[in-house]
């Protein structure tokens, strides 16, 4: 059996940055496993620009961004195998992989990263009533046939959900020649950046429907048109609120969700919050040397902030295959995100394994104005910070100094939640 | 001229073909769609009822219990997946206990082998997600669930290597009486057979009445279902249905043959016969009525819903015989509910109506077996790897929910009656049939049929007609 120290599943942003990361932290034996057929994951068909604000202080490309990181990638001399499907991983971090050339193989990983990504909620998970025809795509399936493949998906566009990915694809259809008639928002806010409503839509002209839904699909064959409708409070369609549009194309934008078929298969524990592995402040899942980042970890709205998380995890899992771990004296503290905050990553902290800093990342559960976002240890408020506006599109985090936790030796709990002003 | 022609390429028409290609005979099917398997047969329960259902002495009831017996030798003949899971009647308040005695002798009388009625203590060990209304159940063994695209497709391959035509895209539009046969009215022209047999599930009525004296009427019956994903797959094992009672009729809930759990189906009689929308009402229905035998079915693993059309005939009764008005006009309509369990034992009795018509002799060259398309994960990883190297399209994954390889594809669209579009590689492989429902694997399958049939990106559909794909190339209107 082939042997590594670190094997990398996926070589998109989060993998190449974690292989990256763990050679620079003095791993010289690193496999990346990408079952595409350049690495660069899903930046390939991101050819929009505004990627790379944080990390090189300028605005790439989507495929500009991953570039960066491939040459880093082949300057360290990381060994990468692309065409290559990950089928299995076990418990003790034997990676089963398939191509076309060697067939089926095992290798033996001191340290497994998983950095599989996301995929998208289909139009099923929804179960929205009506005919199944052609014309109905997920966002990033269009965006796929559009900007990769250079073929138009359709002339007469709705979309439905306002993700990023919705919203970059009403613009670039629009760019391609397509009419996008409307996009229709399930929630009473848009689940996207700002800055994309602003640039994709507003700049276009193209309406965003808040608290609307699809409510029925028409077309036998290809897609002919559908219906849209106000929602209640809870989601429920209003009657009398629907509003008929032709099209023949449906987009859907309706959420991401991580990719974790084989971590399950080895035995990971998954978080039912972000659908994404429970880890720990060295992003190590509940199986020893098996570490997650990125999109698979939980979804992420800019890819810089996936670069960073996957440095953590490719130093950590260099340290844990080169021995440097302190052993655990024991205290763990349990993260406790309540009160508009949905979870955090991650979701324990043990203070002695911790770096001097730990970005402690979250999401929020709806839209807050002028609040607080606060942080107890146990039942002292030890951070207030004063926010404008939060929103669940956009991913918060709080930076924790090892330094101050260390000053807490009993500490149980850390909570964050929101407060008002 | 024909000997025989086939209206209709879905599972009743597909059994009728293949029983009749053990006879020498000129026999062709035409089919509306652009595949097999495109009708009531794609989207139904995908059970193989027990047979305790259907009236004592009714032609449904015998077929029902025939096809039952028929369908595990069959499946290993022509290798669909067939699986004697076990069904369960769950009565779930005791005033309507004496409804499962009743259901228990007519399933005996019919013929049906093994029944018992169980009580909750035995029913909850057998599944213990079982409601908790639930007081006893009728069980019946023999009960089992099938892959019913493969069954169909099966049916129609071995017919078709045994010398059956098959024409799709073909629409009968009406039907002539000439001398010693009828003459046929398609939208690609005239065909002339010395018989008819009209398999043409929701259209039934439609071909018949083209010649019979006496018209009937086929009432599209939709059923609303959700598929949930194949995490949720073991949350029953065998297939849940309930008693009728006061609740009216039941919604089930079963493991599929491919590990998912299915839930379903609605019955609304409707009048469009390609009226297979779903409607909230439906979906609501099937979500809400299924937890009266099974909690706790976890809802948000839903991965697709769909709806099909039952060709329910007022008489409630399979109607399969030669017209007397109309010698060499067989029908065989209102196949609906136990149909795909009957199909078998349907094609036979077609086949022998046929074959006392025609006086038919027997197909020496004909052969009952057929090998479906090699599922790789059935293999060693020796095996596989023998194979990945005579062929290393086996190699390399298309569907990543489904783990489908390009070789399995590939082996859809070469293989007799082979996929033309993404829905034939879905019912074919499965590839686009997981939880991502095909955002993956599509483009991915597309440029593969594009490759392998010659057709340009654009001419590639979901499933014929106009169920283009892409439409134009980016910014061909600017």
């Amino acid at each position: 059996m082939k042997a590594y120290d670190i094997v990398i599943i996926g070589g998109g942003p989060a993998g190449l940055a974690a292989a990256a990361s763990a050679r620079r932290s003095g791993v010289t034996s690193i496999l990346i496993l990408e079952r595409d057929k350049e690495l660069g994951g899903i930046l390939n068909q991101c050819i929009h620009n505004g990627f790379g604000l944080h990390t090189f202080k300028e605005e790439l490309t989507g495929p500009e961004y991953a570039a960066r990181f491939i040459e880093q990638v082949k300057e360290l001399g990381i060994e990468y195998q692309l065409n290559t499907m990950v089928m299995d991983i076990s418990h003790d971090k034997v990676v089963t992989a398939m191509n076309r050339e060697e067939g089926m193989f095992a290798i033996q990983a001191k340290a497994v990263i998983l950095a599989m990504g996301c995929r998208e909620r289909s139009r099923g998970a929804l179960n929205i009533p009506g005919y199944r025809p052609a014309g109905i795509y997920s966002a990033g399936t269009a965006q796929r046939l559009v900007n990769r493949e250079g073929y138009l998906p359709g002339r007469q566009v709705v979309i439905l959900g306002s993700g990023d990915i919705g919203l970059i694809m009403a613009r670039r259809m629009t760019f391609e020649g397509a009419n996008v008639k409307v996009v229709a928002e399930l929630m009473p806010y848009s689940g996207g950046l700002k800055r994309n409503i602003v640039q994709c839509l507003d700049d276009y002209g193209i309406p965003l429907k808040l608290s609307h839904t699809v409510v029925e699909i028409r077309g036998k064959e290809r897609l002919t048109g559908i219906t849209i409708a106000q929602v209640d409070g809870r989601g429920k369609p209003i009657p009398g609120t629907e509003e008929d549009y032709d099209c023949d194309t449906l987009l859907l934008s309706v959420g991401l969700i991580p990719e974790n078929e084989l971590s399950r298969g080895a035995g990971v524990d998954i978080s039912p919050v972000t659908s994404g592995p429970v880890v720990n402040e060295s992003l190590e899942t509940n199986i020893e040397g098996v570490f997650a980042c990125g999109n698979v970890l939980h979804v992420h709205d800019l890819v810089d902030f996936v670069s960073e998380e996957a440095g953590a995890a490719g130093k950590n899992a260099a340290d844990y295959v080169r021995g440097l771990r302190k052993n655990c004296s024991g205290n763990e503290i349990q993260m406790n995100p309540v009160e508009g905050v949905r979870y955090t990553v991650p979701s324990t902290i043990r203070p002695d394994q911790m770096d001097d800093k730990l970005t402690v990342r979250f999401r929020v559960g709806g839209v807050y104005k002028n609040c607080y976002i606060s942080v107890y240890f146990d039942d002292e408020r030890v951070m207030r910070r004063k926010r404008p506006v939060v929103a669940p599109g956009e991913m918060e985090e709080i930076k924790l100094e090892k330094a101050k936790l260390l000053e807490y030796p009993d500490l149980k709990t850390i909570t964050i939640k929101i407060e008002e002003a | 001229m024909y000997d025989v022609i086939i209206i209709g390429a879905g599972v009743s028409g597909a059994a009728a073909a293949r029983e009749l290609s053990r006879y020498q005979v000129r026999a062709c099917v035409l089919e509306k769609e652009e595949d097999v398997c495109c009708g009531t047969s794609k989207a139904n329960s995908a059970i193989v009822h027990a047979g305790y259902d259907a009236a004592n002495g009714s032609l449904m009831a015998k077929l029902n219990v025939e096809g039952n017996k028929m369908m595990s030798k069959l499946s290993k003949e022509l290798d669909f997946e067939f699986i004697q899971n076990g069904s369960l009647v769950v009565c779930t308040d005791e005033e309507s206990r004496p409804g499962l005695q009743e259901l228990l002798e007519r399933g005996v009388k019919n013929g049906v082998e093994g029944l018992r009625i169980i009580e909750r203590e035995e029913l909850v060990l057998m599944e213990p997600n079982i409601s908790d209304q639930a007081v006893a159940a009728l069980y019946a063994p023999t009960g089992g669930i099938v892959c019913p695209f493969n069954l169909n497709i099966a049916l129609a391959e071995n017919a078709y290597t045994n010398g059956v035509e098959f024409c799709f895209n073909t629409q009968v539009e009406g039907i002539e009486r000439i001398k010693g046969g009828f003459r046929l009215k398609t939208n690609k022209g005239d065909v002339e057979t010395k018989c008819v047999v009209n398999a043409a599930g929701v259209y039934a009525d439609q071909i018949h009445n083209m010649v019979a004296d006496e018209p009937i009427t086929i009432i599209p019956r939709r059923g609303d279902y959700c598929l949930l994903d194949q995490t949720a797959g073991k949350h029953v094992t065998r297939t849940i249905f309930a008693l009728p009672g006061k609740y009216g009729k039941g919604i089930l809930v079963s493991p599929t043959v491919h590990g998912n759990l299915i839930v379903g189906p609605t019955a609304i009689d409707i009048e469009d016969k390609e009226g297979t929308n779903t409607t909230r009402t439906g979906l609501d229905q099937v979500i809400e009525k299924c937890a009266n035998t099974v909690k706790n079915v976890p809802m948000r693993q839903v991965i697709t819903s769909f709806a099909g059309l039952r060709a329910h005939e007022e008489g409630h009764e399979f109607i399969i015989k030669e017209l007397p008005e109309a010698p060499g006009f067989v029908d065989c309509a209102g196949i609906e509910s136990p149909g795909l369990t009957s199909s078998p034992a349907i094609g036979c009795m077609v086949a022998d109506i046929v074959k006392g018509i025609l006086d038919l002799k027997e197909n020496p060259n004909f052969v009952g077996s057929r090998k479906g398309i090699l599922n790789p994960e059935t293999l060693s990883m020796e095996e596989r790897n023998e194979l990945i190297k005579k062929q290393p399209a086996y190699g390399n994954i298309i569907c990543r929910c489904e783990m489908v390889t390009e070789g399995e594809i590939l082996d859809a669209i070469h293989r007799p009656l082979g996929a033309k579009s993404l829905d034939g590689v879905k019912r074919r492989t499965r590839a686009g049939m997981g939880r991502c429902q095909a955002g993956f694997c599509s483009p991915r399958t597309m440029e593969i049929l594009s490759r392998e049939l010659s057709l340009d990106r654009m001419e590639i559909t979901k499933c014929g007609g106009e169920s283009k794909i892409v439409v134009g190339t980016n910014k061909d209107r600017i």
